[in-house]
């Protein structure tokens, strides 16, 4: 049975595209899943810092299209788990340097040794998206709930049904539940009505990222990262598990809780 | 005395800026998904008035055409155009044919046809089988008997 291998995109820079590939592929490790992780964003390499393996690189995703290694040697093993690997971008400026039907071939080559591959696709629209796109089973947008990501993210959406990739699905990542509440964020519910696709996950908004890319350790490894339980709880979807959408609310006080008890009972 | 409990308990969603987000977002990602852009649609409004008035007289003010969106696939077009009331403006027999219902007294509204968002459909719909004929002239003799304005 091969991999599943996805694509992680949004359009939008800055939403989060490389924190979640970094985690949902160590989550899947931690589920005993083997992953290996593609930074496709060819001259801004980034998965590599984020999985704490930055001074591991010796060949990259170009190295093995042009054949200057073989794809083993590009595979970089994560320190803690043996089933992990990353292949790195290459710091190049020729953006030209892979092509689509390279991406096919390295994925499939990957295919019958791992259960997932994450390919990490660069912002954007144009060559890089479809360079990452081309090899996708399925495709992860992510976005946040605020105008210009999720206007961007639909229009990503709209070119991945026109790549036949579709129909993707959502991941709402550097959510605020008490912004919400406030009415000054747009909900879950909203984002995914505009959008219409599926939602896959929603990712509350936690300090606990920063520190965490600052020593190179996903934040799912942190037991008590509401983040990181959320990315836990994707990759457990995405391995076929049904599991719940995180209760985001900020937790009732004593008194709430005992009026909401009255309430209920007059309804 | 509800909507005293329910604010307690953050059950109402206060008229905060999200609001204003997601009916900006509804309405330019309508325009983004057709490629249809308020502005566009804006001129295309105004020949559809200038159309419909060559036929029967219409309050440009009162009316209203605007995209509205089913789901992701299906976007349409709905047109509000009120005619003005009590005034009889010359028509051709034809016409009256073509709009049984509808006398001097009352205000006729006329929904346009849906107009889907796919560019082939429109094309396909304009283009009678006869215009692809290479004889000019056989065409504009069709063209009049179908009625189309020239």
């Amino acid at each position: 049975m091969g991999a599943k291998a996805i694509t992680v995109t949004s359009g939008k820079g800055g939403v989060g595209k490389t924190t979640t590939t970094a985690n949902l592929g160590v989550a899947l490790a931690r589920l005993n899943k083997r992953a290996v992780l593609i930074d496709a964003d060819i001259g801004l390499r980034n998965l590599d810092v984020i999985l704490g393996l930055e001074n591991r690189i010796v060949y990259d995703l170009v190295d093995v299209v042009e054949s200057r290694c073989k794809l083993r040697q590009a595979m970089i093993r994560h320190k803690q788990f043996t089933d992990l690997y990353l292949i790195p971008a290459a710091q190049t400026r020729d953006k030209t340097a892979v092509s689509p039907s390279d991406m096919v071939e390295v994925v499939n080559k990957l295919r019958q040794d791992f259960d997932f591959i994450l390919i990490d696709s660069p912002a954007g629209i144009e060559r890089g998206f479809r360079n990452a796109v081309a090899p996708a089973d399925e495709i992860m947008v992510i976005t946040n709930p605020e105008v210009s990501a999720v206007r961007d993210a639909d229009r990503i959406i709209g070119l991945i049904e026109a790549e036949r990739k579709g129909p993707a699905q959502l991941v709402i990542n550097r959510v605020k539940p008490e912004m919400i509440r406030r009415g000054d964020m747009l909900s879950a519910d909203d984002v995914t009505d505009i959008l219409a696709i599926r939602l896959l996950g929603i990712v509350p908004e936690d300090e606990m990222v920063i520190p965490a890319a600052n020593s190179g350790v996903p934040v799912t490894l942190n037991d008590s990262s509401r983040a990181g339980t959320a990315f836990r709880n994707i990759a457990r979807r995405l391995a076929g598990e049904k599991v719940d959408f995180m209760q985001l609310e900020p937790p009732l006080g004593a008194f709430r809780r005992f009026v909401q008890m009255l309430l209920s009972g007059r309804q | 005395m509800a909507g005293f409990w329910d604010r307690i308990l953050g059950r109402t969603r206060t008229a905060g800026s999200a609001e204003t987000a997601k009916e900006r977002l509804q309405f330019v990602l309508l325009h983004d998904r057709i490629s249809l852009p308020p502005e566009r649609l804006k001129m295309m409004k105004e020949e559809i008035i200038a159309v419909i008035s060559k036929y029967v007289a219409v309050t440009g003010s009162d009316v209203d055409i605007a995209l509205k969106q089913r789901d992701r696939h299906s976007n349409m077009l709905i047109a509000e155009i009120p005619f003005l009331k009590g005034i009889q403006p010359p028509r051709q027999d034809t016409v009256d044919d073509e709009i049984p219902l509808l006398t001097h007294e009352q205000d006729g509204d006329v929904n346009l046809s849906e107009v889907h968002d796919t560019r082939a459909d429109s094309l396909n719909s304009e283009l009678p089988p006869e215009a692809t004929s290479s004889n000019k002239d056989q065409d504009l003799d069709r063209a009049s008997e179908d009625g189309m304005s020239d």
